[in-house]
């Protein structure tokens, strides 16, 4: 098996809030996340995608493929955009680093049809970052 | 209902630390051959770089798996207030008679961190310079990365 990555790079803005809490609450918890005009982040998202190569092509999936797939999940839903007002995907939740990974994987999942969607890595910037993995997944190192 | 999903949070962290490796078991003339310049006698210094991941279920109400400042506060106390601006070999007790390659700092920052009461401690890696790193992960030879 081998595994493919592509990184893409979107911005975005957006603030922690949650409405069953009180405004103390929300200070507390969130800190200056809490702010509520939000913020923004330059996200860094890295796609991996595990299969073996076709023996004809030498390829697990055509990177051009998994580029617009790319571009029309991720890119046109979420860049330059306000993750708390113009995704409906995270209508309801808060758009922290873990909720985004895992939208982003629920979306893209299904997309990838060639090879099989490994793991997902959300850097909301260089010191923050979630995994999501298959639960369950048979382990396979990367980096 | 979706298929469940492992969720990691992963953090970086810096520190500034001096080490030598040396070690009594060896002669000085073994030690300059095993170690190379890294035996020199005053030691010298990297800027570490720690990556702590920790999994666990996400919060609804706050999107998290844990607290990062919980996260933050944990880690400064348990490894970054020890080894920042320090000599791991004078410094850390388990350096006295442990090498303090960055093999053994994972070993001992895992250790350290085993303990963080709002997630589960899943590996960590530590570069040593921006051209080597190394990663442990417990009892888990592949890194725990399911």
């Amino acid at each position: 098996m081998v595994l493919i990555t592509r990184k893409i790079e979107f911005s975005a803005s957006h603030l922690y809030h949650n409405l069953n809490f009180s405004a103390e609450e929300n200070r507390r918890i969130f800190g200056k996340c809490n702010n509520p005009h939000g913020h923004g982040h330059n996200y860094t998202l890295e796609v991996t995608v595990a299969g073996e190569p076709d023996p004809v092509t030498g390829m697990v999936l055509d990177l051009k493929e998994l580029k617009e797939i790319l571009e029309r999940e991720v890119m046109q839903r979420m860049d330059h955009r306000h993750l708390n007002y113009e995704v409906p995907e995270l209508a309801g939740q808060i758009p922290t680093c873990e909720n985004i990974a895992q939208v982003l994987w629920r979306l893209l999942d299904p997309k990838i049809t060639r090879g099989k969607l490994h793991h997902v890595r959300l850097y909301e910037s260089p010191d923050l970052f979630a995994d999501c993995y298959r639960n369950g997944a048979a382990a396979a190192g990367k980096q | 209902m979706s298929m469940p999903l492992k969720l990691e949070l992963g953090r970086r962290y810096r520190f500034s630390a001096s080490h030598r490796l040396h070690t009594t078991h060896l002669t000085e003339e073994e030690n300059s051959r095993v170690f190379g310049k890294c035996s020199n006698p005053y030691g010298h210094g990297h800027n570490y770089v720690v990556e702590v991941s920790v999994s666990g279920d996400v919060d609804p109400s706050t999107g998290m798996i844990a607290n990062l400042a919980d996260l933050d506060t944990f880690v400064a106390r348990q490894v970054l207030d020890d080894f920042d601006h320090k000599s791991l070999n004078e410094d850390v007790p388990a350096f006295r008679d442990t090498v303090p390659t960055t093999e053994n700092v994972c070993i001992e920052i895992f250790r350290r961190l085993k303990s963080f009461p709002k997630a589960k401690l899943e590996r960590i890696r530590v570069e040593e310079t921006a051209k080597n790193s190394f990663e442990y992960a417990g009892d888990h030879p592949e890194g725990n990365r399911l």
